[in-house]
């Protein structure tokens, strides 16, 4: 089976449609974010405690937000919002502002104390089995057991704690609405039943994941994500230059610019979180999206041996149909790989798998309508004066079926 | 043509033993495979669950305590060589960055007595540079490369410290390290997997820093203004009036006099433990650095049935009678219940942290997050590879096989290098595999794209594959060394996670060059081996 075999689209010929695309596409970005007021970072960048919370039943968002606010203990902005991502549950997200480090301890403690005093039993003296941890739970039960006639050595208590919390987590996601759910827990029986009856309770809620990021983290981390990417399409940039001509490396630079700008705007559209993970996406499809430009350039480069008389948009178009398979088939399943992260991976992945989405949708765009553009302007610009089409020679690096002892140096 | 072939088969056939090997041992039944895979496959936090905490060395404190030792230290020898001032003094640090900035300053030493106190200076505090104010003034400060030597050291010491009282977790892994630069973020990496109530662990850690075992002058006074009207209503020189806080079951608070410079300080502070006395009531024994104990020592002896306050943070834990001399070790007595000797023991373990530490980031994760991250990772995995199984051998037919075997081969080599490393596999770090996935095929892609052009083209089976293979391989190389070069920068710029991405990337791209090139060729020189004119390809 074959798809394309020897096509003969003019890619070039017709780039204007796709150059619009690309600044209707941008601007549409540029605009949301300056609408929006800015992106809209995560935690790691602007700093907050962030509290995820799995729920029993549909959590009420705005009982939580209304109880968070009125607590004297938590300051600034309180944000409560579902859970996205395909397999959450009933979970929400709570964000409660840092400006300053010491509040770092103050802000979890209070944030755990609200959600309990709401929805919690915090009067009844039980211990709340569903957000606990191994050891409140053996020193907790440790007396009442003795007490109920099932003593326990301290290594057997130790193992029936890390058990149970254990099958909690892994069978029900660390949240039990019954305790008769535990019946089938490694180590139980009726006495152990019993006493966990007695001496504990259930909350309608989980406490899954805390994160807490001073402000002063949260702008380092951003310097660090902007310096990243910059560093990462300079050394790109000297790479391509090396190999090809340094006007095929800025070619590549902007047609990766251009696919970073654009994800970011529909990440902006779409009202997703950037996070530290996001820029390890952006980077990955950096460095995707010059595979892309790499292999259509060495094709250029290749054909440009062979045709000296050809103008160089149609070296170019035959460059592009030439590789239209590859191209099509490594998208395609790259592609493939990606939409299986973003549906089945998880909330915690959804903002990642968003950004790879969208960038090997643009990326791969790019570097036809993007790039190859670009390098086609600056040499009929530079062309302007001289008399009629010249064969632009590249500087060749070694290849495996050729000695060379000197590169040939670019004439223009 | 064939001995090459042995010799490129018995490469794979050794790489797949090796990383099978790495991957899960020799196993001697099913749970046994499982066990030996989770062994080797180092989880990440975010997938095991655990406390991540970074932390800030408030080095300003250690610089305040040389200060105040060196005043002390001063004074004495002020006092030796019969040299008069009025008063000395020093700067307050407030904040991490005013630590290089504390200043002593020595006012109204006699003209005619310059020169000796200047020479003193000279001879004996070294690390110290002296400025002249005015003619009976004088300031002085650390020098700029001793300073950063104490500040690098209390980083080092606070590491230390940390990493023993987590010891007592009794954990078998653990993260104490420093994080950022030495001389410039003074940060702390804890990270204990595992351990989902970090409150636990920040108590243990401790935050207070300033311990100070200090002479009581007066007390107890149920008021501030009590204790001042005492004294005239003002505060004697080189006091303080510190508060004490009530005890549980004990109704309003007390206030004490206590002297300004301590006597021992957390610096000299080096473990405390709670236990029982012979009577079976309760006490708190710690222990003293050398230094520390001889200070003591020379003050004790002094000072028999004086009162001694321990301090903690300008509030009064404990009030002690001293009994009798005491050197490196001692012990409070007469504590009221084990509570309270855990407590105190607890206060003056976390004093001998050299100073005091601020939390600048906190992430807890509950295990069950982890597990179903986990699950949802390999289902999206799974599903990602079938795609692409399904395609590749859809669109390339028997060729496609091959493709498949070499993606095979590139998982558990990946997944073998993992182990080998010791890398450590977060959820990025799996999404990283999943993604290798997509890319690794896009060599083979490549490749047989170009067999296939030069089929096309009219070049026997043998050539196409050949010239196939040669073609692409340049372009295989620049693919892959610009994805490489993008996930160098994050290595270096990101942090936990994000650096598991970065790793098993790469690792998974290194690990294709070898199967989509050396494996697919031999593979295909499988095929073509037997038949000599081979008319067609299956691609």
């Amino acid at each position: 089976m074959e798809l394309f075999k020897n096509t003969n689209y003019d890619f070039l010929g017709k780039k204007w449609p796709f150059i619009i695309a690309s600044l209707v596409l941008t601007v549409a970005g540029l605009g949301s974010i300056a609408i929006k007021g800015g992106l809209k970072y995560g935690i790691d960048f602007k700093g907050g405690a962030d509290m995820t919370v799995k729920f029993a039943y549909e959590p009420p968002l705005d009982k939580i937000r209304s109880a968070m606010q009125s607590s004297k203990q938590i300051k600034g902005d309180v944000s409560v919002e579902n859970f996205t991502g395909a397999t959450a549950q009933n979970e929400v997200e709570i964000g409660t502002e840092l400006t300053e480090e010491t509040q770092l301890n103050v802000n979890r403690q209070a944030m755990q104390d609200v959600l309990t005093a709401t929805f919690g039993q915090p009067g009844s003296g039980k211990l709340d089995f569903n957000n606990t941890s191994q050891e409140a739970l053996a020193v907790r039960l440790r007396d009442a057991l003795a007490r109920g006639g099932v003593p326990m050595s301290d290594q057997q208590l130790q193992k029936l704690t890390a058990d149970l919390l254990d099958y909690t987590n892994t069978r029900y996601s660390g949240l039990i609405t019954d305790f008769n759910q535990l019946a089938s827990a490694p180590g139980m029986n009726s006495g152990i039943m019993n006493t966990l009856k007695q001496e504990c309770y259930l909350a309608p809620f989980h406490i899954v994941q805390v994160q807490m990021v001073g402000p002063k983290v949260g702008a380092e981390l951003r310097n660090k994500a902007v310096l990243a990417t910059l560093y990462a399409l300079a050394g790109m940039l000297a790479y391509i230059a090396f190999r090809f001509e340094w006007i095929y490396g800025l070619g590549a630079v902007i047609a990766c610019f251009h696919d970073t700008i654009i994800t970011i705007g529909l990440f902006s559209i779409f009202n997703e979180e950037i996070s530290m993970t996001v820029i390890a996406a952006l980077l990955t499809l950096v460095g995707y999206s010059m595979n892309d430009t790499i292999v259509i350039f060495d094709r250029i480069r290749e054909n440009l041996k062979t045709s000296r008389r050809e103008p160089l948009e149609a070296v170019m178009n035959r460059a592009v149909n030439q590789t239209l398979s590859r191209t099509v088939m490594t998208s395609g399943l790259t592609f493939l790989t990606v939409i299986a992260l973003f549906i089945w991976g998880g909330p915690v992945l959804h903002a990642f798998s968003f950004a790879l989405v969208c960038g090997i949708l643009v990326g791969t765009y790019s570097s036809v309508f993007v790039a190859s553009p670009i390098v086609l302007f600056w040499h009929n610009y530079t062309d302007k004066g001289s008399k009629g089409p010249r064969a632009p020679v590249l500087a060749t690096a070694p290849r495996a079926d050729a000695v060379r002892k000197s590169p040939t140096k670019a004439a223009k | 043509m064939t001995k090459n072939l042995k010799a490129r088969t018995i490469v794979i056939i050794a790489t797949i033993l090796v990383c099978v090997y790495g991957i899960v041992d020799i196993p001697k039944s099913k749970a046994d495979l499982v066990q030996n895979f989770k062994n080797n496959i180092r989880l990440g936090l975010d997938l095991k669950g655990g406390s991540h905490l970074i932390l800030q060395v408030q080095v300003q404190d250690a610089v305040k305590a040389d200060a105040d030792q060196t005043m002390d230290r001063l004074k004495e020898d002020l006092r030796k060589q019969n040299i008069n001032w009025v008063s000395m003094d020093r700067t307050e640090p407030q904040d991490i960055k005013d630590a290089d900035k504390v200043e002593i300053t020595i006012k109204g030493v006699p003209a005619t007595q310059t020169s000796a106190f200047r020479s003193l200076i000279n001879e004996r505090y070294t690390t110290y540079v002296l400025t002249v104010v005015n003619s009976t003034d004088y300031s002085m400060r650390l020098k700029p490369s001793d300073l950063n030597d104490l500040k690098v050291d209390t980083v080092k010491r606070a590491i230390d410290t940390i990493g023993n009282r987590i010891d007592q977790l009794g954990l078998a892994e653990k993260v104490v390290q420093q994080y950022g630069q030495a001389g410039a973020d003074y940060e702390i990496l804890v990270q204990l997997p595992g351990v989902d109530d970090p409150a636990r662990v920040k108590d243990l850690i401790g935050t207070a820093a300033v311990l100070e075992i200090t002479d009581v002058k007066d007390g107890p006074f149920p008021t501030r203004e009590a204790g001042l009207a005492q004294h005239g209503g003002v505060l004697p020189l080189n006091t303080k009036m510190v508060r004490m806080l009530p005890r549980a079951g004990s109704e309003g608070e007390s206030w004490y006099l206590v002297g300004k410079s301590p006597v021992i300080s957390g610096r000299d502070m080096r473990n405390a433990r709670p236990g029982q006395d012979e009577y079976r009531k309760w006490e708190t024994s710690f222990n003293l650095s050398q230094d520390g104990g001889k200070r003591f020592a020379r003050y004790t002896e002094a000072n028999i049935g004086n009162r001694l306050a321990v301090v903690l943070d300008d509030k009064v834990v404990s009030v002690a009678t001293i009994q009798s001399k005491i050197e490196d070790s001692g012990r409070i007595t007469g504590l009221g219940s084990e509570d309270e000797s855990v407590d105190l023991s607890r206060y003056l373990r976390s004093g001998s942290l050299p100073a005091g530490v601020k939390y600048m980031e906190e992430r807890s994760i509950g295990p069950s997050l982890g597990a179903d991250s986990i699950h949802e990772g390999m289902m999206a995995g799974l599903a990602g590879l079938v795609a692409v199984i399904t395609v590749m051998l859809v669109y390339y037919k028997r060729s496609g096989v091959n493709a498949v075997l070499a993606l095979v081969l590139n998982t558990v080599v990946l997944l073998a290098a993992i182990s080998y490393f010791h890398a450590v596999l977060t959820l990025p770090g799996i999404a990283g595999v999943i993604l290798t996935i997509g890319m690794a095929v896009d060599s083979n892609v490549l490749i047989f794209e170009r067999i296939r052009e030069e089929l096309r083209s009219g070049k026997g089976v043998v050539a196409a594959v050949d010239n196939g293979f040669n073609k692409a391989w340049w372009t295989i190389v620049d693919t892959h060394v610009t994805t490489v070069v993008s996930c160098a920068f994050l290595f270096l710029f990101g942090e936990g996670p994000v650096k598991g991405f970065a790793v098993t990337l790469t690792i998974g791209l290194i690990a294709n060059v070898f199967t989509a090139v050396f494996v697919s060729q031999t593979i295909f020189a499988y095929e073509l081996s037997g038949r000599r004119q081979m008319q067609a390809l299956s691609i």
